[in-house]
């Protein structure tokens, strides 16, 4: 299985536990991901508030590039970050639903001397992993189950809102197949698709925090022992600002934020440094899993 | 670091005692409103279905920022149908928007709430509206001008010029985050870069919203 790979600045900086992670697993289990060559930033929130033009004509560049490296019918491209995901996403639908904008994007197009053909498929990794590769597929390649281990599964807002292309968007179930599929427990939260406030964290603190305190509550009320992600905007206000909340609520807050891939990639037998766990601030203890994890790393 | 609850946003405010003696009006009279805004904001991608709004402040009670917002997003979009450009176009509401879309897949009239955001948020910097040293179109903007140089966005640099546009003394407390992040190898310090800038270039600034920062 061949796929283009647009990893997105995030998963260069902040995300790279799950840039890092999505490449371990997908080399484990044998599925190719080619990086676009000299891809450019989504444009993400920021540029779709400041010139529409300008935010699909950036996102369509990449979309252009993909085109380019691939001669398939229809080009797979896979983007894990929530935000960029969404961009391609609303760039591919954009330029068939709208014909007078996307006129003037394919003009900004051709002054670069690039064009878009529409042939690009933007997907979700874990689209792929569920639909693509099975979940057969991946309980096969497990080598150790993590046998009771309580996962909550935050999907985020942009994964599947608006566009709810690979699950349910008021329940959605996918990540908690992958975990079923890797021998752990997912708990039933209701949580699990409400907004982590983005960069609110940065911008307007107060309200960033709360809302990452309401998730962050709920999933240890739910018995989670760790929260898997797919964004990586979710995981680092999850994780990096739970010593803030802790202290601004007085409240004990403390669950591990793992990418759904670091979790995966501990299942199918990647040591806990092939997962870049020791990138995160708060590690899960999985020595109770992981013989290989538990020696080869002194945290 | 607690947000003061507002004192002049609500309406209920004429309600006090002393405020009774001078009465203002607080609602412009219909003369007043700019008739067009509604449509013109209609006419943007996927904001068709604006004006068939039924105000069942579905959008509302889904919204996680609603509570900070000055008007709800039920409010925004009757606002903007109606011709409320300068109260729209000024508010806090459209910059809270954090585009989290649960209100977009609630509404039962199917309008694209989140997108009619952006309109308005673009509405607002091409009119010079927005609140300069408000955190969120500051973030916006200097984002737009890192990809715009570079083709990626450095989180630390945009972050960097965000504190000092907005509030210097916020970097400091921020610097300990910044570090860890560091010691983690998840900052990265050198800026990014594409190598095909001149497709960058070619591609955007040439519609008027980036003009405006
Ligand atoms: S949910 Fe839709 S129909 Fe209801 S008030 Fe909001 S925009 Fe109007
Ligand atoms: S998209 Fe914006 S307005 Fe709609 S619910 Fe989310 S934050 Fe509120």
């Amino acid at each position: 299985m061949k796929y283009l790979y647009y990893p997105g600045c995030s998963l260069r900086s902040t995300g790279r536990a799950y840039d890092e992670s999505l490449l371990a697993v997908s080399k484990k289990l044998e599925i190719q991901l080619e990086e676009i060559n000299d891809w450019n930033c989504c444009g993400a929130t920021s540029y779709v508030s400041i010139d529409e033009i300008d935010a699909f004509s950036l996102a369509a560049r990449n979309l252009a590039l993909a085109e380019l490296q691939s001669s398939d019918e229809e080009v797979n491209l896979i983007a894990p970050c929530s935000a960029c995901y969404l961009a391609l996403l609303k760039t591919e639908r954009f330029l068939e639903e709208v014909p007078d904008v996307s006129a003037k994007i394919n003009s900004s197009l051709y002054k670069a001397g690039l064009h878009y053909n529409g042939r690009v498929n933007v997907r979700h990794p874990i689209d792929v992993l569920v639909n693509d590769y099975g979940l057969e597929n991946i309980s096969k390649r497990i080598e150790t189950p993590l046998k009771g281990l309580k996962i909550a599964c935050y999907y985020g807002c942009q994964s599947l809102r608006p566009y709810a292309t690979f699950d349910d968007q008021y329940h959605p179930m996918t990540m908690e197949k992958i975990v079923e599929a890797i021998g752990a427990e997912p708990i039933d939260w209701s949580l699990k698709t409400r907004c982590c406030g983005g960069s609110l964290t940065g911008t307007i603190q107060e309200a960033g925090l709360r809302l990452n305190r309401f998730l962050l509550k709920e999933a240890q009320k739910s018995g989670a022992e760790i929260i898997i992600t797919c964004c990586p905007l979710c995981q680092h206000n999850l994780e990096c600002y739970q010593e803030r909340i802790s202290r601004f609520y007085d409240e004990e807050i403390n669950i591990p934020v793992l990418y759904f891939t670091q979790l995966m990639g501990i299942a199918l037998g990647l040591s806990e440094k092939e997962v870049s766990m020791h990138r995160l601030f708060k590690k899960p203890s999985l020595k109770r899993f992981s013989q290989k994890g538990a020696a080869a790393h002194a945290w | 670091m607690q947000l003061p609850i507002p004192t002049n946003v609500h309406s209920d405010e004429s309600h006090k005692v002393e405020d009774i003696k001078k009465v203002v009006r607080r609602i412009k009279f219909e003369s007043e409103l700019d008739h067009n805004f509604g449509e013109h904001i209609a006419e943007k991608a996927y904001g068709q279905k604006l004006l068939g709004c039924i105000q069942c402040g579905t959008c509302s009670a889904t919204c996680p920022l609603s509570h900070y917002m000055d008007y709800t997003p039920r409010k925004v979009i009757a606002m903007t149908r109606e011709g409320f450009k300068e109260e729209v176009l000024n508010s806090l509401t459209i910059w809270l928007c954090a585009s989290c879309y649960s209100c977009t897949v609630e509404c039962p009239r199917q309008i694209h709430i989140t997108e009619i955001m952006y309109a308005l948020k673009r509405e607002a910097i091409q009119h010079g509206y927005y609140p300069k040293r408000l955190t969120i179109p500051v973030l916006a903007r200097e984002f737009y001008k890192r990809v715009l140089k570079d083709g990626r966005n450095t989180e630390s640099w945009v972050l960097v010029s965000l504190y000092l546009h907005t509030n210097p003394f916020a970097m400091i407390k921020e610097a300990i985050l910044g570090i860890k992040l560091f010691l983690r190898g998840r900052l990265t310090i050198g800026k990014e870069r594409i190598k095909r800038r001149d497709q960058l270039h070619a591609i955007l600034g040439n519609t008027k919203g980036g003009s405006q920062i």
